[in-house]
């Protein structure tokens, strides 16, 4: 069954319990492994949560129709998310995420196309952007009006690709492709370690039209979504502001975010924490 | 080897001295007129390239097909990057530009976002080897041995006008990722027009037990030349055309050096990892034990200079090959 066509209004309440389901998802299969990339995992959560459950046209029982929107995770690390967005919208069953990371799995810790529902394999940053252009053409080609929304985040505007790929965006005026632009000031060395300030004046500077949200806010990212829709001749760029581990007091405070690893017992504490909150999602 | 391959080697070879006799001609942008016919009938094959456009031959395409050809600039990741893409819709692009950029500049995009998912793109790459005068910048002179350590990819080097239009059509054809060297502009006509190329197939262009050699690429044309030459001298030697190095027609080879006293390998590449480490590799599986005499560029970057010239000095010419034969004894 064809998931948001035609569009509705937006149920900002009950897409933040979605995001609250996909956070809850998250945790349970960090718990499992005692590790994961659980900060970026839960900061990016809303942005899935109004792509899968507002935003993206697609059949879950068809994931190979040829007019689906796009939806692409440039980084592969933040697989945990996506296998959560991925099982609330039908696509794998809810059973196998305590498979993530685990030996023989579907669902990597960096994520690979051989699992249903990934349309590129991420992980290899800077691969992203540029197979997002690619598309947006062929489907142009094809005279289709799917839309193309590529995940990618502040460090991997570090790599040279990420702005070829967005000279030639521009260039071809595809304004059906939308970067989401997750900027949660953290790389693998820790704080963002090369300034890539200001963020939405480059993307500007490129010839997109940028919009910049708290990325936790889930009125303006359906909001910027929907500004993105505009058929205007130029590619979309929504800079979003967001939280590691936004929603898990413990985690956002954390400062070994960009990979998180501590013991069962502290996940359990973890988890009750985040159950007293989650309130009607459940 | 048996009689019966013998006279079955002898019917896939192409003719004899008047295939490959001197005063050839040539065929303009064989690559490119093949890709343009081939558009007419396959509304799925795009054309892409990185500001090399006239200078890979892709401008017949591109001209017949303006609204399926993309130049996306100097960016040879974004080029591997879109034709990715472009291939997860459903197209067959082919990109082009000079196989040093395909390969030192582009790697990781063409192991990760082509080979990893065999996505169906075609990356054709111009100035193999040692065909540019303008130094290690511009001279693909290791591409094969870098494009062979990636899985699943499909790799030719052909020899002629005839075998490039006839490795477009098969790889057009083929479901998965190739990276073919160019042969561009005017390019010389080997193979008569009945020439049969098939992947991951060599072809035994001349019969001879004294020597066998065994050549990829432009180095082919050479190689029969120069059998010709040593035919004439009293020496006899067979010539094994092997246009596909990955996947690599091994069976052909062992079978092919097993019937000579000495293997002579002639590759447009440097001299390790590309042909005659591939033949190295394939006769010590075998258990074959011939000694191999490599002809190519040594391990080191050329300087620039005429074509003519640094091929000369480097041995990629008909004489290099009869007298290091000769010199064999």
């Amino acid at each position: 069954m064809l998931r948001n066509s035609p569009p509705g209004s937006a149920d900002i309440g009950a897409l933040e319990r979605k995001a609250g389901r996909l956070r809850r998802h998250m945790l349970t299969m960090a718990r499992g492994q005692g590790q994961g990339y659980i900060g970026q995992g839960l900061g990016i959560a809303d942005t899935l949560a109004a792509l899968y459950f507002h935003e993206l046209r697609y059949d879950p029982e068809n994931l190979a129709w040829r007019d689906r929107d796009r939806f692409l995770l440039s980084t592969g690390h933040y697989s945990i998310a996506l296998w959560a967005a991925l099982a609330e919208a039908g696509i794998i069953p809810v059973e196998e995420l305590t498979t993530y990371g685990a030996d023989n799995s579907r669902l990597e810790m960096s994520t690979l196309d051989t699992t249903p529902g990934v349309e590129v394999i991420g992980g290899s940053l800077g691969h992203g952007l540029g197979q997002g252009v690619g598309q947006a053409l062929g489907l142009r080609v094809d005279r289709s009006e799917a839309r193309v929304f590529v995940e990618l985040s502040d460090g991997e505007m570090q790599e040279g690709s990420t702005w070829e790929a967005a000279m030639s965006a521009s260039h071809f005026r595809l304004d059906g492709l939308v970067a989401l632009v997750d900027c949660n000031g953290i790389q693998a060395d820790g704080p963002v370690v090369l300034d890539m300030e200001p963020v939405a004046d480059k993307w500007r500077a490129f010839g997109w039209q940028t919009s910049e949200i708290d990325g936790n806010d889930m009125k303006a990212i359906v909001e910027a979504l929907a500004q993105a829709r505009a058929r205007n001749g130029r590619p979309k760029a929504i800079v979003l502001r967001t939280l590691p581990g936004k929603g898990v007091p413990r985690i956002e405070i954390s400062e070994k975010s960009h990979f998180f690893r501590i013991d069962v017992a502290q996940w359990d504490g973890i988890i009750a924490d985040f159950e007293k909150t989650m309130g009607d999602a459940r | 080897m048996s009689g019966a391959a013998m006279e079955a080697g002898r019917t896939l070879a192409m003719g004899q001295d008047e295939a490959v006799g001197g005063g050839r001609g040539s065929v303009e942008a064989p690559f490119g007129r093949a890709l343009a016919r081939l558009g007419q009938t396959r509304p799925e094959i795009v054309g892409l390239t990185a500001d090399l456009g006239k200078y890979t031959d892709i401008h017949p395409f591109r001209d017949a097909f303006p609204e399926r050809f993309f130049n996306v600039g100097m960016a040879e990741q974004n080029l591997v990057a879109v034709a990715a893409g472009l291939a997860r819709t459903g197209k067959v692009p082919f990109a082009t530009t000079y196989g040093v950029f395909a390969t030192r500049r582009a790697f990781d995009f063409v192991a990760i976002a082509l080979a990893h998912s065999n996505l169906d793109v075609k990356i054709v790459a111009g100035l193999p080897g040692l065909t540019t005068g303008y130094g290690g910048t511009h001279q693909a002179i290791e591409d094969l041995a870098l494009m062979r350590m990636i899985p699943g990819l499909t790799i030719i080097d052909p020899c002629d006008a005839t075998e490039i239009e006839a490795a477009t059509e098969a790889i057009a054809e083929h479901k998965g990722p190739v990276y073919m060297r160019l042969l561009r502009g005017a390019v010389p006509v080997v193979f008569e027009p009945g020439y049969r190329f098939q992947i991951g197939k060599a072809r035994r262009l001349r019969e001879g037990n004294d020597v066998g050699i065994i050549a990829t690429g432009l180095m082919t044309e050479r190689a029969l030349d120069a059998a010709d030459a040593l035919r004439k001298q009293g020496i006899s030697a067979g010539v094994l055309h092997v246009p596909t190095i990955k996947p690599f027609d091994a069976e052909a080879v062992a079978e092919f050096a097993a019937a000579v006293r000495h293997v002579v390998t002639a590759e447009n590449h440097v001299v390790v990892g590309g042909l005659a480490s591939l033949v190295v590799e394939t006769l010590f599986d075998g258990g074959i034990a011939k000694t191999v005499t490599r002809i190519g560029l040594p391990d080191r970057y050329i300087e620039c200079g005429a074509v003519p010239t640094l091929q000369a000095k480097y041995g990629l010419t008909t004489q290099a090959i009869v007298t290091t034969i000769k010199d064999l004894g």
